[in-house]
């Protein structure tokens, strides 16, 4: 593979061998270094790669969650780095669940503060020692974490100035037309189920 | 018991100010007029845009990049088409990147034209406001000509441009470009020298370049603190890799060399952009591939298999590997991302969108702690913030 390729699988050998008990896991895919790391670990394992003379890692780009309900552990919360110095990006990963705080790295990184605050806004995933950790992007007062899988597209309140009140009221969403999802996914490449009509195979046999 | 003495009052600055650039509600604890703490508070725009995303196709996502940065639309579609197009795998017919270059640049100079001006109408100067803003609306009539909207324009796609450019559009764009360069001279006579703007940007909001590397700033925030870092040279995309341009770069990290690297930018995009027009091939625009790009109009009323192509990628849409990755273009406000997980399905599973705003509004604090009230303007106007990319 081509030269960029190489550095980042050298790299990730690296890193495993520097942090042997912290990173679970290696990757390198389209050209891009995936590590995930052990949740305890994370700051750890931040500090190295900023500080350590073959990563400096100075920069973290982005912080974000992730949301697989289906996962024992349904959170990833994602850290991408760059290095000015090296011309290199990694991905860091750790994985955590609803009440499992993740260590905040904001004594790390200053950029993490609001991206901690807006995973915490949209997942509900808690971040422990987080300086100020408030709601950032939604209303004040808002309930619910809506960037999770089982949060519905339209939400639960809507809000409107109500005249005689003479204020905002918040109100359950009432729609006037049913919200209709539609399921382009073609029947023969992507639906794996039983189609309409299979029973009838079924039961004869 | 002694009475405790408050020195500081707070004060609510925004959300509708003119200065604020948008909606920004900032709670400024002040001491007199110096300020003790500032704390933005964001989201008064937010759209629920990622979310939205993960509900609709990939062809479907691009229009909310145009409405994440309104005043380089452009840009921002472009990360996301080169994103999918790292996921799908596929290269891009050389003209069509020529044109993405070309268009991303005058992104730039939408972008740059209106942050600058406006910054010095917070400022109290409002000629440069009015001469530039005619420009940009020639900028708006190449984007008009081009795709047929102003701004939101929905052009970059994954898999190439929607549209080939139209005969004539660029002869006129490379007249523009001659004449721009003496519309620039003559607002940086307004400005660069002059004694109040200096008074007012000059050792104002300085970030060392340590401060600026650790709050992830990017792109014209870094730059103006001295740090040579832009990703169209360091990560080329499309063909910036052959194009001739310069770096500027900062020395002081205040508000007047962020100023003044905002304008030299604005003189490099125009070389970007001759170069783009004089080395333009000829040659298609899109992929070839119909799973991905809809065949033409003309063949889709002929032929059956267009037909059947171009019903299923306007109603089902194509369909992305699984796989993930992290996508970064030097958008004019920094670096504009995104980190795109698909599971190969006709939907993005997530969609975060990173935004150069959102990490510049985040040091508002360490920006303007120990300055004036006043300052606050300057700061704001310096830093390019805009709220549909910050609040998302």
């Amino acid at each position: 593979m081509s030269q960029a390729h190489q550095a980042l699988q050298e790299l990730g050998e690296y890193l495993r061998a520097a942090l042997p008990q912290d990173i679970l896991s290696v990757e390198v895919a389209k050209g891009e270094l995936a590590l995930v790391a052990q949740r305890s670990a994370i700051v750890k394992v931040l500090t190295f790669l900023r500080d350590d003379a073959n990563c400096q890692f100075k920069q973290l780009m982005d912080v974000c969650g992730v949301d697989f309900p289906s996962r024992e552990q349904r959170f990833e919360v994602v850290y991408n780095l760059l290095s000015l110095k090296q011309n290199q990006r990694i991905r860091v990963k750790v994985c955590t669940d609803e009440s499992t705080p993740v260590p905040s790295v904001c004594g790390v990184f200053s950029s993490a503060n609001w991206f901690e605050r807006e995973t915490w806004d949209m997942f509900g995933i808690p971040f422990a020692d987080h300086p100020d950790l408030r709601r950032i992007l939604t209303d004040y007062g808002f309930e619910g974490h809506p960037l999770r899988k089982d949060f519905p597209l339209s939400g639960y309140v809507e809000l409107r100035y109500d005249d005689e009140q003479k204020r905002v009221v918040y109100e359950p969403v009432k729609l006037t037309q049913e919200f209709r999802g539609f399921d382009f996914l073609s029947p023969w490449e992507g639906y794996a189920g039983p189609l309409p009509g299979d029973e009838k195979a079924e039961g004869k046999k | 018991m002694a009475e405790a003495q408050l020195n500081t009052y707070s004060l609510n600055f925004g959300p509708q100010h003119p200065a604020a650039h948008g909606v920004l509600r900032l709670v400024v604890e002040l001491s007199g007029e110096t300020i003790e703490r500032a704390d933005p508070h964001i989201g008064l725009l937010h759209r629920g845009t990622e979310k939205l995303i993960e509900n609709k196709t990939y062809a479907q996502a691009l229009p909310y990049f145009d409405r994440l940065d309104y005043c380089a639309p452009m840009a921002e579609e472009h990360v996301f088409a080169l994103a999918t197009e790292k996921l799908l795998g596929i290269d891009v017919p050389r003209r069509a990147q020529f044109i993405r270059v070309l268009y991303a640049e005058i992104s730039r100079l939408l972008s740059h034209i209106l942050n600058v001006t406006s910054a010095a109408l917070d400022l109290g100067a409002m000629t440069p406001l009015l001469w530039l803003f005619e420009e940009r609306e020639i900028l708006m009539e190449f984007y008009e000509r081009v795709c047929g909207a102003r701004m939101h324009a929905n052009y970059f796609r994954p898999g190439g441009v929607v549209y080939d450019m139209p005969a004539g559009l660029a002869e006129d764009i490379g007249k523009w470009v001659d004449r721009f360069p003496s519309m620039l001279d003559d607002m940086e006579t307004l400005l660069t020298e002059n004694r109040i703007f200096k008074q007012r940007t000059v050792d104002i909001g300085i970030v060392s370049r340590e401060q600026a590397l650790d709050h992830g700033f990017a792109g014209p925030v870094l730059r103006a603190s001295g740090v040579p870092w832009d990703l169209r040279k360091a990560q080329p995309y499309d063909v910036y890799g052959e194009m001739d341009f310069d770096i500027p770069i900062g020395k002081h990290g205040d508000c007047y060399d962020r100023y003044l690297v905002r304008v030299e930018e604005m003189r490099q995009s125009l070389r970007i952009i001759r170069q783009c027009l004089d080395k333009m091939p000829e040659g298609p625009v899109r992929v070839q591939d119909r799973k991905i790009m809809a065949p033409p109009r003309a063949e889709m009323k002929k032929s059956m298999e267009g037909l059947i192509h171009h019903f299923k990628l306007f109603s089902e849409g194509f369909h992305v590997p699984a796989g993930e990755t992290y996508c970064a273009v030097e958008a004019p406000k920094g670096e504009f991302a995104v980190y795109l997980i698909a599971d190969g399905t006709n939907k993005p599973y997530r969609c975060k969108i990173r935004s150069p705003g959102y990490v510049h509004l985040s040091a508002m604090d360490m920006l303007t702690r120990g300055h004036m009230l006043a300052d606050i303007p300057a700061v704001i106007g310096s830093i390019d913030i805009v709220f549909g990319e910050i609040d998302r």
